[in-house]
């Protein structure tokens, strides 16, 4: 980092010590910390890289003994910055309330990526205790030299160092430290591997990690004191809307200005290939334009894509773009050839939208020759290196201020609203603000890839599971990554594309079932359109768990059917026949979860489905389970199946969750319930539906969420810890968020056949689709 | 454009605007509230929700030109200092995930228990049922509705506790 930026830096920690000292109130100084970041935007100068190897880029310790953490993540609702504030304080021997943590600002904080893969807390959670043990390290030397006694006759507390022998003898860390400047190197040959030369604490020593201080920034996000992205205002702003080409693969032919030159504050059309946006002086100006102009579009001469009625008949008979080698043990073909009994199922789950609960939206600055864009997009490190790209402009003149916004966990339509907003900015030479619209933001935003499963098990004579054959192929070709310059929607539309699209990734399962004789294969599909369609793929909460988990977990469960036992038992019976285990000891976790899951619910041991009801209303339970790298989770859904509507309302849901060591329990069980009921309603209603010629999901109506009627009445959280040692000092924190997600979907249709002895293998179970399968089993 | 008076969370507001446009731009854009929000302009979503007359009023799709009455917002319903006690219950019980559509959970809840001071599970559930939230807090939203209802019971609608974060 050069001299000049880090006097900015310090200046701005600067401004942070008024705002901590006028207020003890939380909400007043994230507010503050957000105007820090915003006040800059306009001043001349260059945004470079802070330097992860200072430890001044991270900790700033200022004069009345408070701490502001700066790190490269991005907090999208699930407590994350709560919980570094208490890594790093408990790390650094500061209580908790005495700090603050700034994220995901490029030119002020370390470029830890942003957000994604719930790895915040798992992988980003070390370097940032390492640097803050570090701190506290340099902080003890400092003490010695001024007391003129060893470290080891020093005590910390609270950031106030004594000398053991002579209590009278103390000094804070802001006393010491305050208003200058660590100037320590750290090493490490990349920013994970970060580290001083301190020794983090061991589990038994921290006492702020596992306490649950409440989220700093929950108070702002109640009383409407929170200054979103959404809401910065510029000098000089104006406001554009996009103009979306109403068919998948439209060539724009014309455009009639006249159509929308007479709207009060007009400014321009802006166009470039197939891309168009209208830009006014005041927002509702520019709905009026979107709405108004009039452009001339060209179909294209072949179909984008089949209907979303035969999109899965599309996708089983299409070739694929690319296979993944199976992983193959034993010999799953003899085993199921001698099989007593085989069983083989199919299943479906459409395109899913990340549908935020608001669009897209961003607001770039382009004064002085640089860039600024505000945005709440996860990856605000990837979105300034692809727009410096897009925009042909040096890196440190572009950054990204990291604002909180609605949030849609993964590649959203946010990357792609930054970099309108960046290049509408810079041929207008004025700030812009681009919003989506809800119908452009359903209809255009990526989608979770659409899966089919093959699969085929089989058992012998006494019910063991001998044999397990799995394929699947998604609809994935051309998988977008984030703020990439060339697949970024902008860039599509004006031509710009890389050559060789992404190839999509194919999924298989993730358990530790002992299973002797088994094969996983997966594929990808492309649909005819790759490029400028609505059907473009990105990371959707675990991009592919909860499809993948769907049809792996309910085929269990149909295993267990045949084998006329206990969905729970025959299970256990797979993760018992395993003998070995990971690092992670994941099979041995896997045994706690589901233990602990069936001990939270009183589950009841019997085969499924249970003896049909009389009634209209038929109960049943299912259980799934997963994990995600090192996380493990077991869930059970209670439901009550309408026999005479169709209707599926999941009554109560259960989730044993091990993530190792637990940093935040409340926060962690809010995430959870969250990630579950997110699963719910991908389960019982999203489906992105669409023509030959352009998605016909565009709003809440015709793209369904869950509401509050859908809510369970009960969710039991238990947070187990599985591992073989759990009072083991070294025992790691691993991800949560989006392991939940996965084994949902199964729960769910596990349960509804318990209840109905009807099998659902298509997602989503929306009323007509489950009456018609219950009427076809003769149940309705 | 004309000249229109809005009264806003006890404030008049003297605008020079197209009456046409719906209210949530005026009270974003020219009054400078950030309660209000975004989510669809289509009135499906909620989370633009004001309240207008004791009603829970989407003001993305109200003409601005339509309004009559004062309007409270999210801003409007602390009152000297203290947060109303449904914003209090919302920190209490921890709610938010992002965060964006609780503007409408929470005004759509104040209208509900201004109305329905102790509402069952079902009140709840239907009197929310058009209020979404895209990070599913629901189940810790209807939590918190009952905490405020209690409270509201208790010690009426001013609350006794202070603003604490």
């Amino acid at each position: 980092m050069k001299a000049t930026s880090r006097r900015n830096f310090l200046k701005q920690s600067g401004f942070l010590v008024a705002s901590f000292s006028a207020a003890a109130n939380n909400s007043f100084i994230l507010a503050a910390a957000q105007t820090a970041a915003t006040t800059a935007a306009q001043a001349s100068g260059l945004y470079p890289d802070p330097d992860f190897r200072q430890l001044d880029s991270w900790i700033v310790i200022r004069q009345d003994n408070t701490a502001t953490f700066y790190v490269g993540k991005t907090d999208l609702g699930q407590g994350t910055g709560t919980a570094f504030r208490q890594m790093m304080a408990d790390e650094l021997d500061m209580p908790y309330d005495k700090t603050t943590c700034i994220m995901g600002t490029t030119d002020i904080t370390v470029d830890q990526g942003g957000s994604g893969g719930s790895d915040a807390i798992q992988t980003d959670g070390w370097p940032m205790r390492r640097v803050a043990a570090e701190a506290r390290r340099v902080l003890l030397e400092m003490g010695s030299s001024r007391f003129g006694v060893p470290v080891d006759q020093l005590a910390v507390s609270d950031g106030v160092i004594t000398v053991k022998a002579d209590a009278s003898k103390k000094v804070t860390y802001g006393e010491l430290i305050g208003g200058k400047k660590f100037n320590v190197v750290l090493t490490g040959n990349n920013i994970d591997n970060t580290t001083g030369q301190a020794k983090v604490k061991t589990v038994q020593e921290l006492k702020i990690v596992g306490k649950s201080p409440q989220r700093y920034d929950i108070p702002a996000k109640v009383d409407g004191s929170l200054t979103w992205a959404g809401d910065v205002k510029l000098p000089g702003m104006v406001h554009a809307r996009n103009v979306k080409p109403p068919f998948a693969g439209a060539k724009l032919v014309s455009i009639d200005e006249a159509s929308v030159r007479g709207i009060p504050g007009f400014i321009k059309v802006v166009s470039k290939g197939n891309y168009v946006a209208v830009v006014c002086e005041r927002e509702e100006q520019a709905i009026a334009a979107q709405r108004q102009i009039k452009v001339n579009w060209e179909k294209p001469a072949t179909a984008p894509f089949p209907n979303s009625e035969d999109l899965f008949k599309y996708m089983r008979s299409a070739t694929p773009t690319s296979t993944q080698k199976p992983t193959v043990t034993g010999n799953p073909d003899s085993a199921l050839a001698n099989a007593a009994k085989v069983v083989e199922a199919e299943y479906d789950v459409p395109f899913q939208g990340h549908t935020a609960i608001s669009p897209a939206h961003a607001l770039a600055d382009p004064s002085n020759g640089q860039m600024t864009i505000y945005s709440n997009d996860m990856k605000s490190y990837g979105m300034r290196t692809g727009v410096a790209e897009f925009l042909q402009m040096p890196r440190d003149r572009v950054r990204v201020v990291w604002m909180e916004g609605p949030q849609a966990y993964g590649r959203t339509a946010a990357d792609d609203a930054g970099f309108e907003a960046a290049y509408l900015a810079k041929e207008i030479g004025r700030p812009v603000r681009v919003q989506w619209m809800r119908q452009e933001e359903t209809a255009w935003d990526t989608k979770g890839p659409a899966f089919t499963f093959k699969l085929r098990g089989g058992l012998d004579a006494q019910g063991n599971l001998i044999a397990f054959d799995y394929d699947s192929q998604a609809a994935d070709y051309n998988h977008l990554g984030y703020n990439e310059p060339d697949t970024v929607l902008i860039a599509q539309l004006m031509g710009r594309r890389r050559a060789m699209p992404a190839p999509g990734g194919g999924a298989t399962p993730n358990e530790m079932y002992a299973i002797p004789n088994r094969r996983m294969a997966s594929s990808v599909v492309s649909l005819p359109l790759i490029w400028e369609t609505p059907l473009r793929t990105g990371n959707l909460r675990d991009p592919n768990g909860p499809q993948v988990t769907f049809a792996s977990e309910s085929f269990i469960d149909e295993l267990a059917v045949a084998a006329k036992t206990d969905p729970l038992e025959f299970r256990m019976k797979l993760l018992n026949a395993g003998t070995t285990d990971d690092n992670a000891f994941r099979r041995a976790r896997s045994i706690a979860t589901l233990k602990a899951a069936a001990e939270a619910y009183g589950w009841d041991a019997r085969p499924s489905p249970k003896p049909l009801g009389t009634g209209n209303i038929l109960t049943g339970r299912g259980v799934a389970y997963t994990f995600r790298s090192a996380t493990v989770v077991a869930e059970i859904a209670e439901v009550e199946v309408n026999r005479k509507t169709g209707h599926v309302w999941v009554k109560r849901l259960v989730c044993a969750h091990d993530c190792g060591l637990v940093i935040n329990p409340e926060a962690l069980k809010r995430t959870i319930e969250g990630g579950m009921l997110h699963s719910l309603s991908r389960t019982l209603h999203e489906e992105v539906k669409f023509d030959t010629e352009k998605v016909m999901s565009l709003d809440w109506n015709s793209h369904p969420s869950m509401t509050h009627t859908d809510t369970p009445e009960r969710i039991d959280v238990v947070l187990v810890n599985g591992d073989p040692n759990p009072n083991r000092p070294d025992l790691p924190h691993y991800g949560a968020g989006e392991t939940v997600c996965k084994p949902l979907l199964a729960a769910v249709a596990n349960a509804v056949f318990d209840a109905t002895g009807v099998r659902l293998r298509r997602i989503p179970f929306r009323d007509e689709r489950v009456l018609t399968a219950l009427k076809s089993s003769g149940i309705a | 454009m004309s000249n229109i008076t809005l009264k806003v969370n006890g404030k008049a507001h003297t605008l020079d605007i197209d009456p046409a446009t719906p209210l949530l731009y005026i009270l974003r854009n020219d009054i400078g509230l950030r309660g209000p929000r975004f989510g669809c302009g289509l009135g499906q979503c909620g989370a633009c929700t004001v309240i207008v007359n004791g009603v829970a009023t989407r003001s993305c799709i109200t003409p601005t030109s339509s309004v009559k009455s004062e309007v409270t917002t999210l801003e409007g319903l602390a009152k000297a200092g203290k947060l109303h006690p449904i914003q209090q219950a919302w920190i209490d019980e921890q709610v938010p995930a992002c965060g964006f559509c609780q503007n409408g959970q929470i005004m759509t809840a104040k209208a509900l228990l201004d109305k329905t001071p102790n509402p069952t599970d079902a009140q709840i559930r239907e009197g929310m049922a058009r209020t979404l939230c895209r990070c599913m807090t629901y189940y810790r939203i209807q939590a918190a509705i009952k905490r405020a209802a209690k409270a509201i019971a208790s010690f009426g609608s001013g609350s006794n506790k202070e603003v604490v974060a």
